[in-house]
């Protein structure tokens, strides 16, 4: 028990110094182009998601839904030893297949909604489901055929939404508007959070992280799924259908992702399929939110609102005429950081060891398998 | 006649960059560490040069300028994949979450520092590199309109690097010790050979070639730099494993690759093949499509490096 929890520590120590390295790296930024204004702006970044009160937190769970589940979805593949940066091409996927059942099929009344989520987590299964098949039958790295799995799905999903006339809004270059029988309900959060764009989707997302911390701590499903994640060969041996776990992994990582894709556009808050060859950011934001959360579908949870709060407060920087990617850089510096965590952990188990006369066995890094 | 000339022509504005970033991706992996990262190197470069295109193209134009830029994208290139190789060498960081974090940090950086030097995200600059006809080498018939005419000197830097590639990799000591890296660093190491240097010399090789594909990709595609290279680096990425690690494999798949994108691009005009009727998307899917097919057949006997990915760690047998 002792030496787990001494991991756990340095885990979260690690992403505490990632995020304050980046906060650091964002104040010299800041510092460097405008000295006057950087002191307000910085205090802005940390506060400004509180400043507009009820308004403002909802706001915050608003921008986290869609990343908490990115965030999952990356946090659980991980955790099952798998690299998923499929996430955007999952997350477009699933946000078309709720568009489109969203936009078209409008017979189906109160269950329109379930229906077009279900479309995208289907959708997005699907997409995790080839990155899953080419590892466990033909070994092929799950990094680069998501990637490749990306581009296929933006490029598929402009496509159909663009050459198919009842998705595509000609005159603004993006989807339709979904029937509002499909827009998530407000669950009573509006009431709760009066003027934000907050609704039940984060109720929905939570639910989710709740599953997926269930599936992976107390089923025997989950411990297969981990076990072949800490070592391929010895799971087979021991009796787990191991290319069935792996193909899992991804489908439920594809899934969570494809569930966001759904969440955002199905929000009502006036988000479209935009027709522009770019990847999603909320997917590579799904990265950020599980390394910062170390995989774990409760610290996801946190870091994905704390990463929303940051997005939320740096929305009110443009106040002070600093653009909003400063958020952004801060971010990728933080992940730069929790990169290093592996190092931490080295340095803090030597520590540790020193005193207690032993040495720690640290894991491995590498995706290759 | 004139049709085949152009596409090829328009081939190879969207070839070289792909292959020169690809050579560069070859450089890294090969000596052990995966470069994720290049889309992220690409638009730093690319940044630089352009902003330098920028800032003087009241008082300078022409190849000279173009060539300077070209060395301050490199140099920029270098110095960002400075990062990854700390972060994967010294750190012992997983790579590709390294890779990542350089990925995301590179766009918001670019237009951030393009809004406080300009107000606004977009750097536009003055195309003047464009050569009609080189001379003499352009009045050779049928090669002449294909390489030496409407060509940038970035393409014949290119092909340079991609000769000189091939010679670096397989015809010197420093190539023969950066694939024995990528290969089995253990032996190597006990060979003599600092490991880490040469994966330091790996990344870095791969950070200037990544910052020059940057600035020879947005140099004749467009007027201005959006902090955007398009996804180049990650087709780069395509482009590597489809050639398998190979310098002439890598040449020829970015050939195929960048025709593809050439016709995605000019294919309306084009009458045969506006005639076919089929969306340019189906033209920008096919590389990516493709690449996953060629994954499943070479996996089985893959000639990736077989180190790639993993730390170097000295104590480790």
């Amino acid at each position: 028990m002792k030496p787990k929890q001494i991991k756990d520590h340095t885990g979260i120590l690690s992403s505490i110094f990632a995020i304050i390295l980046g906060l650091i790296v964002g104040l010299i930024i800041l510092f460097l182009c405008n000295p006057e204004q950087a002191l307000p702006g910085f205090a802005t970044i940390l506060s400004g998601a509180f400043t507009h009160g009820a308004k403002g937190i909802g706001q915050v769970f608003y921008y986290a839904t869609p990343i908490i589940l990115t965030g999952l979805s990356v946090g659980f593949a991980f955790k099952t030893g798998l690299f998923n940066i499929g996430t955007p091409g999952q997350f477009i996927i699933g946000g078309f297949g709720a568009v489109y059942v969203g936009i078209l099929w409008t017979s189906l009344g109160p269950v329109h909604w379930i229906v077009a989520l279900a479309a995208s987590v289907i959708l997005g299964a699907l997409w995790g489901l080839v990155p899953g098949i080419l590892k466990a039958y033909y070994n092929v790295n799950e990094v680069i055929a998501s990637i490749m799995m990306n581009y296929i799905g933006m490029y598929l999903v402009n496509w159909i939404t663009k050459s198919y006339k009842p998705l595509f809004n000609n005159l603004r270059n993006e989807s339709k508007n979904v029937a509002n029988t499909a827009n998530i309900p407000k669950m009573g959060l509006d009431k709760i959070f009066p003027g934000s764009s907050v609704n039940g989707g984060i109720i929905i997302a939570i639910l989710v992280v709740i599953l997926i911390w269930v599936i992976l701590n107390k089923t025997t499903f989950g411990y297969e799924l981990k076990a072949v994640g800490f070592n391929r060969d010895a799971s087979k041996y021991a009796g787990i259908n191991e290319k069935k776990s792996i193909i899992l992994s991804m489908v439920i990582a594809g899934a969570i992702a494809g569930l966001a894709g759904g969440l955002l556009f199905l929000a009502g808050t006036g988000k479209h399929i935009e027709i522009k060859d770019v990847l999603p950011s909320e997917g590579f934001t799904g990265i950020s939110v599980a390394l910062l959360g170390l995989n774990n579908p409760i610290g996801v949870l946190f870091s994905g609102i704390f990463i929303a709060y940051l997005t939320a407060g740096g929305f009110y920087l443009q106040l002070f005429e600093f653009s909003t990617e400063i958020i952004d850089i801060i971010v990728a510096v933080i992940i730069y950081f929790s990169a290093f965590a592996l190092m931490v952990k080295i340095i803090m188990s030597k520590f540790v060891g020193q005193k207690n006369g032993k040495t720690d066995e640290t894991g491995k890094g590498g995706t290759k398998s | 006649m004139s049709v085949i000339y152009f596409i090829f022509q328009q081939t190879m504005y969207f070839m070289i960059p792909l292959m020169i970033v690809a050579l560069g991706a070859m450089f890294s992996e090969r000596s052990g560490i995966i470069n994720i990262a290049l889309e992220g190197i690409m638009t730093m470069g690319a940044f630089t040069g352009i902003l330098f295109l920028n800032f003087t193209g009241k008082s300078m134009s022409g190849q000279l300028q173009l060539i300077i830029a070209i060395l301050i994208s490199m140099g920029t290139g270098m110095i960002f994949s400075l990062f990854h190789a700390y972060a994967s060498i010294n750190m012992k960081s997983n790579q590709v979450i390294s890779g990542t974090a350089l990925n995301m940090f590179a766009p918001a950086f670019a237009v951030f520092v393009a809004r406080v030097i300009q107000g606004v995200q977009q750097v536009p600059f003055n195309n003047t590199f464009r050569i009609t006809s080189v001379p003499v080498l352009g009045s050779i018939p049928f090669i002449g309109p294909l390489l030496f005419q409407n060509a940038y000197i970035t393409t014949y830097v290119g092909i340079l690097i991609f000769v000189l590639s091939a010679v670096v990799l397989y015809r010197t000591r420093f190539g023969l010790r950066l694939r024995a890296c990528g290969e089995h660093p253990q032996a190597a190491d006990s060979a003599g050979i600092n490991v880490y240097r040469m994966q330091y010399a790996g990344v870095l090789i791969s950070g200037a070639l990544g910052g020059l594909g940057g600035l020879v990709f947005v140099v004749p595609t467009s007027t201005n730099f959006n902090a955007d290279v398009a996804g180049y680096g990650f087709l780069a990425l395509a482009v590597l494993i489809f050639g398998q690690w190979k310098p002439v494999n890598i040449m020829l798949c970015s050939l195929f690759f960048g025709l593809m994108k050439a016709v995605a691009s000019s294919y309306s005009g084009i009458p045969f093949l506006s005639a076919l009727g089929i969306p340019s998307y189906f033209y920008k899917m096919v590389p990516y499509i493709i690449t996953l097919i060629v994954l499943v057949f070479t996996s089985r006997n893959s000639q990736a490096p077989k180190a790639e990915g993993i730390p170097y760690d000295k104590g480790q047998r």
